[in-house]
């Protein structure tokens, strides 16, 4: 479902991505993992094409993601289409991300009413079925200051949910949350994984991983160093990196 | 010190510490406003001829003017300065360099003479027009109000696309990615999520603009735009009353910038707990 090719992206003289190719199924939930700085965000964001790559390409479904190709040349498609694109990709931030000037309840119904200009009535209503799904029923009028963080960062999920993506993105969803915060995150998560959605999930909570996840795969520098079923990959690492990270993460 | 006499120093009065110094200045200061007030009520002041044009048709025709004029000023030059603001924060260079361009020039001269420029645009373009559609003079058009607006509008604009800017630059990039995220085009995650936040931020310096610009409109009295200072000086060219008549628009003045004053202090009392 989808096909990353060469991907390559650099900031400067910092090589975040370096020839990355990746192949997700639809379905399927893949864990990324890897040190601080070795591209993972990168590569999600690449995704959606929040960043542009300098080289390679990213396929949904078979479309290429913000480029149109013409003869040998990939061409940047126009805001609109690219805008288009990103519909299909839900993504939820480390830091939330919640509008600080609307509600709950506006947070999720934004993207449905100026996006897919859906009905307000429906928008709201389906938006307060998703807040009860991630268990904030109720809180539909509060703003998000005042959530807590693994509130927020439940009505971000919902807010994603809220396009009928194909695919989820996480990038450290818990890695922001107190330790006390971070189990009923990843509760709404796995539900979610429960109901066969596609994840690409950046996250250090290697439990989560091992339980949830179908496949792992672990980044440094820029590079894929390994990938596999992530329960095989996570009790037995055969590279000497991936086996470093895990101890590190394990402590 | 024994505890016995602890015991007894806490049943002591505190007495307030006194403090010489104020009430010198106090007493010094009373005494300034003493002089002033004593010197306005010997002066050659007529206070009567004040409180007759007070409230003259001409001085309040005037009063709706400025309030009229720093409405539709500031209105314009919001309008411009979020728009300048933008370009300034554009990815294309051509529009981050016309919006530099554009503050260089407003603010690198003075606003007096950006009036008189638009108050004689007919002397460089005796007509305005779109081609095709025709044209009309410009005399006809660029109005003593026009002129006004578009000097004292174009030039605050200069002024509050910095403020604008710095403003959309406080704003969490996550916000807009967010929007994005969303399906948002940058267009419209800058219009729905990065503009709102970004103006609650900047209410309390534009407050501030708009006070000043309540005061700047008298500079459009040499345009012969009819605000309260060019009402009083018709008056005072007539019946030589210059002292009570600038005193009238003073008190205009005076009562217009309190009242924004006060209402500046309710508005952001009353953001304060949403920021
Ligand atoms: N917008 C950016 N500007 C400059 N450098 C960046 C930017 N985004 C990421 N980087 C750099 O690219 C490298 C990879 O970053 P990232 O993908 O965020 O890593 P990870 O998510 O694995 O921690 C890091 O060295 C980071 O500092
Ligand atoms: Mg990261």
């Amino acid at each position: 479902m989808i096909v990353a090719r060469g991907l390559s992206k650099r900031f400067g003289r910092i090589q975040a991505l370096e020839g990355v190719d990746l192949d997700i199924a639809a379905g399927e939930i893949v864990c990324l993992l890897g040190p601080s700085g070795s591209g993972k965000s990168t590569l999600l964001r690449c995704i959606n094409h929040l960043e542009r790559p300098d080289a390679g390409a990213v396929w949904i479904d078979g479309d290429l993601i913000g480029f149109t190709r013409e003869g040998d040349r990939l061409l940047e498609r126009d805001d609109r289409s690219i805008a288009r694109q990103r519909r299909r990709c839900g993504m939820v931030f480390q830091r939330f991300n919640l509008w600080p000037h609307l509600t709950a309840l506006q947070n999720i119904t934004e993207g449905p009413i100026r996006v897919l200009a859906t009905p307000r009535e429906t928008a709201e209503r389906e938006a307060r079925a998703l807040l009860a799904r991630v268990g904030l029923a109720g809180r539909e009028g509060a703003s998000p200051a005042q959530l807590s963080g693994g509130q927020q960062q439940r009505v971000a999920i919902a807010r994603a949910l809220a396009m009928n993506p194909d695919v989820l993105l996480f990038d450290e969803p818990t890695s922001a949350l107190d330790p006390e915060l971070v189990a009923e995150v990843l509760h709404v998560m796995r539900d979610l994984a429960a109901t066969g959605m596609t994840m690409v999930v950046v996250t250090h909570e290697l439990g989560f991983a091992r339980e949830v996840a179908h496949r792992a795969v672990f980044m440094d520098a820029g590079r894929i160093v390994e990938a596999g079923a992530a329960s095989d990959m996570l009790t037995h690492p055969t590279h000497p990196r991936t086996q470093a990270f895990i101890q590190a993460v394990m402590g | 010190m024994n505890p016995s006499d602890s015991l007894s120093v806490s049943g002591l009065r505190i007495a307030t510490r006194r403090r010489p110094g104020r009430w010198i200045g106090a007493a010094l200061a009373l005494l300034a406003l003493g002089f002033i007030i004593r010197g306005f009520a010997l002066g050659q002041i007529d206070w009567s001829i004040v409180g007759r044009f007070l409230t003259a048709p001409a001085i309040l025709a005037g009063l709706v003017n400025t309030v009229l004029m720093t409405i539709c000023a500031m209105a314009l030059g919001l309008s411009l300065g979020v728009m300048f603001a933008v370009m300034m924060l554009s990815p294309n260079p051509v529009l981050r360099v016309s919006a530099r361009l554009y503050i260089w020039f407003f603010r690198g001269t003075p606003l007096l003479l950006q009036l008189l420029l638009w108050f004689n645009l007919a002397l460089v373009f005796p007509r305005l027009g779109v081609p095709l559609l025709g044209s009309v003079r410009t005399v006809d058009v660029i109005t003593p109000f026009v002129a006004t607006l578009l000097g004292l509008g174009i030039n605050q604009a200069a002024y509050t696309a910095e403020v604008v800017r710095g403003g959309l630059l406080a704003i969490d990039r996550g916000q807009a990615e967010a929007a994005l995220a969303v399906g948002m085009t940058r267009f419209a995650a800058l219009r729905r999520i990065v503009l709102p936040q970004a103006l609650r931020l900047i209410i309390p310096p534009v407050g501030n603009e708009v006070i000043s610009m309540v005061k700047l409109t008298s500079v459009a009295s040499v345009i012969q735009f009819s605000e309260v200072l060019r009402g009083v000086q018709n008056i005072y060219y007539a019946n030589a009353r210059i002292i009570e008549l600038l005193i009238v628009a003073a008190i205009w003045y005076l009562a217009v910038v309190t009242l924004l004053t006060l209402g500046q202090t309710l508005l952001e009392r009353h953001l304060r707990p949403a920021a």
